[in-house]
């Protein structure tokens, strides 16, 4: 069993909703990801999500598509980050995800990044181009190996295929915020928790919220109403603009910043 | 026992989810799924509905100039002394391209579907010419994405596609050609797919754009079969077309599929030569992936990675190809051949000097191969060219490559 459904489990019972940041693995190489991970974990991360970078990132803003394309002029590729992820198993128990495109992983081959993932520590795969329709396969060989192969939703799924998508899931559901790619929002959809009741009516699987959340004020509203606060384009934008050396000193501090506020906002939950 | 006919003895393909054999399918964000099936649905029955079809072919008629004609290229066939060679005429039509036949048929669909707006990829500029004329046409708004790279070879068609009223959104990621193009009308429809309706230029994409645009290009060879019969006596031994993603090519083999005689070959444009590496030649030298919305042949590196194309051809330099090619590649149906840069100026230049007609540089690609073939058989032999566009949009990009300086 993966350790994403306990992790998420953990931090309900704590009254917080679990603060998910997410990395493009390589960007700007291998070892600063590695400090970067350690900081947010420091800071209070509860899971990391590591891209996969990809020459062609249909579905990331402008920001993440810099960070893939750093990724890959440094030579990072799928393999390399596996060797990560053993390395990171080794220091820290929080839950793995690596997200990315079909592509690089259909390359690998579907059974073999099944079995090597979960070999190397990895929790789930997330592959934003591969619809439940498409991803049989995959399934199959991650229900095998322990790991979850987490599905997307999105503010156009309806509600009967909702349901369809939530029978075969598993780890948590990843609900897409807003309509388009990665990247910062000035403002979240005001009908997200209505949407997210929605998703809760047909599922008792944890609920994640990502794409367009850049913000302390926007983590701390979502965590009143998701199981997790999913952010990544913010920081991909910390780690491009300024040192690399400073890197992770930038993220820890953004991290803390969004810890807090989602602590705040979920203080009034405890004890209730 | 009931004897099946022969038209129902091979599958009909693609199968309901967009596959033929393992290539095709759907492989798109979540966001996007829920447009995709409901455009199967109703193209589904757009495809036989009676009225739909009369008021495309209305369209194709009064407005695009079909059909086109069948030209039997005399003087470039007696130069090469062999085979008969003749030419479909898809240069003749409005916009100088095969491209009008597929946006008129999306725009309907479009219509149907209530979207006021209409976006493209281009690479080459015809489709987005195309696609900007029907939403001029139609009344609709339109956005067409290009790379800088093609914006920058294609000024021509630019200046066109903003006059028709189209917005021309420079791309800057990537090798800024087609692939990134595609990329970023997929990052566009994924934020805009409420009031927006994408109009892929080939059989290439998410099901069920394969399917749909095979139908909307498949007039070329139910028309050239008619014509070849009556010109020629017989059926064509061979059928020849350029393939980028395939859409040319495609709509004139789908007539020819169940002549088991009738050879059925693809062009891909080899560039500079298939042994460096720049090239577009997908089907040949590629391996299997997944890349915008489908599972096909890839030009990419072992892990996954998506190479950049090179093609002189802006309409050809694409990594992919429409999955229906893959599978009638590994099934033996339709074989593939590559030429370069410079057989295509050379069968350009001949085709020009012989007939007078400047083909477009993809479609040079078919000629060249012709070119090739037709001295090897005999005069009773008859090949079909699909002449799938004229060359007036690349007169800078061969005036460069001849080292003319044009003012």
């Amino acid at each position: 069993m993966s350790r994403i459904g306990p992790a998420f489990a953990a931090a309900r019972a704590a009254g917080e909703a679990a603060l998910v940041p997410y990395f493009t693995a390589g960007d700007p190489d291998l070892a600063t990801t590695r400090e970067l991970v350690r900081a947010a974990v420091a800071e209070g991360a509860h899971a990391i999500e590591l891209g996969i970078p990809f020459s062609d990132p249909m579905a990331d803003g402008p920001v993440l598509q810099r960070a893939a394309a750093r990724a890959l002029a440094g030579g990072t590729s799928l393999p390399r980050v596996l060797e990560l992820v053993a390395e990171l198993r080794q220091e820290m128990r929080e839950p793995i995800v690596l997200f990315g495109y079909y592509n690089p992983f259909f390359r690998y081959g579907v059974e073999r990044i099944a079995t090597d993932a979960a070999a190397a520590g990895a929790d789930g795969l997330l592959c934003v181009d591969l619809p439940p329709e498409e991803a049989a396969d995959l399934r199959a060989a991650t229900g095998t190996t322990g790991l979850d192969l987490i599905a997307l939703l999105a503010p156009t799924t309806p509600l009967a295929r909702l349901r369809t998508i939530a029978r075969t899931a598993s780890g948590f559901l990843y609900f897409v915020s807003v309509l388009g790619t990665t990247g910062a929002r000035a403002a979240l959809p005001d009908d997200l928790p209505e949407l997210i009741a929605r998703v809760r009516r047909v599922t008792p699987l944890p609920v994640g919220v990502g794409f367009g959340v850049s913000t302390p004020e926007q983590a701390g509203w979502l965590a009143g109403f998701a199981d997790a606060v999913i952010v990544g384009s913010a920081i991909g934008r910390l780690v491009e603009e300024g040192d690399r050396r400073g890197a992770p000193g930038r993220v820890a501090t953004f991290v803390a910043s969004l810890h807090a506020a989602m602590h705040a906002a979920a203080r009034p939950c405890v004890g209730s | 026992m009931r004897r099946s006919r022969s038209s129902s003895a091979a599958p009909r393909l693609p199968d309901q989810q967009g596959h033929f054999g393992q290539y095709g399918g759907r492989y798109v964000a979540e966001t996007l799924m829920p447009q995709l099936l409901e455009l199967e649905r109703v193209y589904t029955r757009l495809a036989r509905d009676a009225a739909f079809q009369r008021e495309f072919a209305r369209w194709l008629g009064e407005y695009a100039g079909r059909p086109t004609r069948l030209y039997f290229a005399r003087r470039l066939s007696g130069r090469l002394g062999g085979a008969r060679i003749f030419l479909k005429r898809e240069d003749l039509l409005h916009t100088g391209a095969h491209k009008i036949n597929n946006t008129i048929g999306q725009a309907l669909v479009a219509r149907r579907l209530k979207k006021s707006r209409l976006i493209a990829e281009t690479g080459a500029g015809q489709h987005g010419v195309a696609t900007a004329t029907v939403a001029a046409l139609f009344g609709m708004r339109c956005e067409i994405f290009m790379g800088a790279e093609d914006v920058r070879r294609q000024s021509l068609n630019v200046f066109r596609m903003k006059l028709l009223g189209a917005t021309v959104t420079v791309v800057e990621s990537g090798a800024r050609t087609l692939k990134d193009a595609m990329n970023e009308a997929l990052r566009d429809w994924t934020a805009t797919v409420r009031d927006t309706f994408y109009v892929i230029g080939s059989v290439a994409g998410p099901h069920p754009y394969p399917r749909m645009v095979r139908d909307f290009q498949a007039m070329i060879g139910e028309e050239a079969r008619r014509q070849v019969l009556d010109a020629a006596g017989r059926l064509p031994d061979a059928c020849i077309a350029c393939v980028g993603g395939g859409s040319n090519a495609l709509g004139l083999f789908h007539a020819f599929r169940a002549d088991r005689r009738v050879r059925l070959i693809g062009v891909e444009a080899a560039g500079r030569g298939l042994e460096t590496g720049a090239h577009a030649a997908s089907l040949t030298a590629g391996q299997v992936g997944v890349l915008h919305g489908n599972k096909t042949y890839l030009l990419q590196d072992e892990t996954g990675q998506i190479r950049n194309a090179h093609s002189i051809s802006a309409g050809l330099d694409y990594p992919g190809v429409g999955p229906e090619h893959a599978y009638l590649r590994d099934t033996g149906r339709a074989t593939y051949v590559t030429v370069t840069d410079d057989e295509a100026v050379e069968a350009l230049r001949l085709l020009t000097a012989t007939e007078g007609i400047i083909p477009a540089l993809e479609s040079a690609h078919a000629v060249a191969h012709a070119v090739r073939l037709a001295p090897r058989l005999d005069r009773r032999a008859v090949l079909l060219v699909n002449l799938s566009g004229r060359g007036d949009k690349d007169m800078n990009t061969v005036a460069d490559y001849l080292g003319v300086r044009l003012t």
